[in-house]
């Protein structure tokens, strides 16, 4: 009998599909249900955000941060702050640094109970999702009694936050997190030992400690594959230094270390929080440096030369001294890093965002290849991807 | 500054033989400069050496200075998990000559070349797939130059007649607007209407140095 050659088949995945977390367009070669070659086509969300912040001034770049990964907003402000404070060589007061480790830690609260959540129900488990979200909500909240936004909160700015936390916040996130450990428990319940989901991600999308190193993984995706590498503890910024938690790290690099793993890390940030709550300091919340910060409202009412100040300040903005940085924080996702040149300017010369979903996604063919098309999608959703960052 | 740099530095300089240039330590990563011709060299020398070890290429950037000769500056960006150091590779390129592609030392440079490519319009030779990745199918020109206009040239629209996307040349209501902050007080080196005033000009008017 002849051997029949069958032609693999081209299947089109997104860019409108749940599972592609936003704008993918995915072209799959596949050889019955194998796949033979995933394409990621992204840009599909591209908005020119770097280009935009070239011709803003430093303080209006802040929100753009917001929108990359709109999940973990305030940890993409971070790295933009401490950029532009290394350029200007500012110090920033240390009530400040604690409430910017406070809500960093919050953001990956969010983003991580996203994606647990949206991971587990692509591949079939509709109940984290729903209970996640009410917790979330809650963490929201107190991003908007912060900042005034639930998402987009334009909260960090260079030289510290933009204004004090209001009272009793503290002891509703200290609540909170109390909460919220049995929240995390019944999601741990639901999911660590089921069969199904155990099923769809144990030995799926494994990836060899040396492979994450040379496809630039960071964060989680570094992390599950065995590497013990964190920003926070490495390279610790803002109060980091003075936290103690642990890393947790994988074993196997597979899709379900990688959920074990941003289960731990969401325990390690309820007791960052805690202690950030426990050891809050009193003071001021923005630097010093009038060159940066804005007067104060009461002082704009009666001074003539404060309102000057207020007026130059939003709209000529501060002139940053010439030099280049490379700014990283250890976002929920990995390693986000900003790198900033600025040419003495008020507006930066260059900004490019270094996304860690940009090189985890590079990394789709490579972890795909071989693998069933259901998989595909756990794939996908242990990678943690939004496209607000992969597109910018 | 972080004294493992300096020491690298000073290693590197001298173990190195002739694949590095410059070796400049600053605040926050080493900064090598490289040629064409020693870009890869030196990249592999970067992440096999045992005082290296920068096995982890984070991100491939670019910053356009259209003044200069070789406008663009090539920013490779590393890092050694072992020894927690960062490193910024650097080189310098025109609009034509390609650069060796990095993607048989790092597997991460695939996507970041392409992005290069795509936004700057930086060609790298040997690339296994070199297409456009952040821009739209079919899209012309390379945005993130400095030459580029922020509004950009073409606008698309869904288009009811013809049931489909068209792409039409940007049509601005306003003309589009750069503020220039440059404050009197400190920018104005000359008064308006007085410039003969005062033989120490520097030229421009009331630029400002900045």
């Amino acid at each position: 009998m002849a051997e029949l050659q069958i032609k693999p088949l081209t299947l089109n995945f997104g860019p409108q599909h749940p599972a592609a977390h936003g704008v993918l367009r995915l072209v799959m070669e596949l050889d019955g249900e194998i796949i033979e070659r995933a394409d990621p086509h992204i840009g599909l969300l591209h908005r020119g955000t770097e280009k935009l912040i070239e011709y803003k001034t430093y303080l209006q770049a802040v929100p753009y941060f917001d929108r990359l990964d709109y999940v973990s907003p305030m940890n993409q402000e971070h790295a933009f702050a401490l950029g532009v404070e290394r350029l200007l060589g500012i110090e920033v007061p240390e009530r400040a640094q604690y409430i910017r480790v406070m809500f960093s830690e919050i953001s990956r609260l969010l983003n991580h109970i996203l994606n647990i959540t949206t991971f587990a129900l692509d591949v079939g488990a509709m109940t984290p999702i729903l209970w996640g979200f009410e917790d979330r909500e809650r963490m929201m909240e107190f991003y908007e009694r912060a900042s005034g936004a639930r998402l987009h909160a334009a909260y960090f700015r260079p030289g510290g936050v933009h204004q004090d936390i209001p009272a009793g916040l503290l002891k509703d996130i200290a609540t909170f997190c109390k909460d919220y450990r049995k929240s995390l428990d019944d999601m741990d319940n639901l999911l660590t030992e089921n069969r199904i989901f155990r099923q769809r991600t144990v030995d799926i999308g494994v990836v060899s400690a040396d492979d994450a190193m040379n496809w630039g993984f960071s964060g989680p995706m570094l992390r599950g594959s065995g590497v013990p590498w964190d920003l926070r503890k490495a390279q610790p910024y803002d109060v980091y230094d003075r936290m103690e938690f642990s890393i947790p790290v994988g074993k196997n690099g597979d899709c379900f270390d990688r959920y074990l793993v941003r289960l731990e890390e969401m325990r390690q940030s309820l007791s960052i929080i805690e202690q950030c709550v426990e050891r809050m300091p009193e003071g001021p919340v923005m630097t010093e440096n009038k060159k940066v910060s804005p007067p104060k409202r009461g002082e704009m009412k009666r001074s003539m030369e404060a309102l000057i100040h207020h007026f130059k300040l939003y709209t000529e903005g501060y002139r940053v001294p010439p030099g280049e940085t490379y700014a990283a924080v250890e976002a929920p996702k990995g390693e986000f890093a900003v790198f900033l040149v600025s040419d003495g300017g008020n507006r930066p010369y260059r900004c490019k965002i270094r996304a860690p979903g940009f090189a985890h996604l590079a990394a789709m063919d490579f972890c795909c290849k071989g693998h069933m098309l259901a998989d595909s999608v756990a794939i996908l959703g242990s990678m943690d991807i939004v496209f607000g960052e992969v597109d910018r | 500054m972080n004294p493992a740099l300096t020491d690298l530095g000073e290693y590197l300089s001298t173990a190195a033989g002739t694949k590095f240039g410059r070796i400049e330590p600053c605040e926050d990563a080493l900064t090598i400069w490289v040629e064409r011709d020693t870009l890869l060299p030196a990249l592999s020398f970067l992440r096999d050496n045992q005082n290296c070890l920068f096995k982890q290429l984070m991100d491939i950037t670019v910053v356009d200075y259209p003044a200069r000769p070789e406008r663009f500056e090539v920013v490779y960006s590393l890092l050694s998990l072992k020894h927690n150091i960062r490193a910024r590779v650097k080189l310098t390129c025109d609009e034509d000559t390609p650069i060796p592609s990095a993607t048989a030392v790092f597997n991460a440079a695939n996507w970041a070349e392409r992005e290069v490519w795509d936004l700057f319009g930086v060609f790298f030779s040997d690339h296994p797939d070199l297409r456009r990745i952040l821009t739209d199918y079919g899209f012309e020109g390379h945005p993130l130059r400095k030459d580029f206009p922020l509004t950009g040239y073409v606008e698309v629209r869904y288009d009811e007649e013809r049931k489909r996307v068209v792409y039409e040349p940007v049509n601005l209501v306003q003309e589009f607007r750069t503020f220039d902050f440059v404050s009197p007080w400190e920018g104005m080196l000359h008064l308006p209407g007085d410039e003969k005033a005062g033989d120490a000009a520097n030229g421009d008017g009331n630029k400002s140095d900045g």
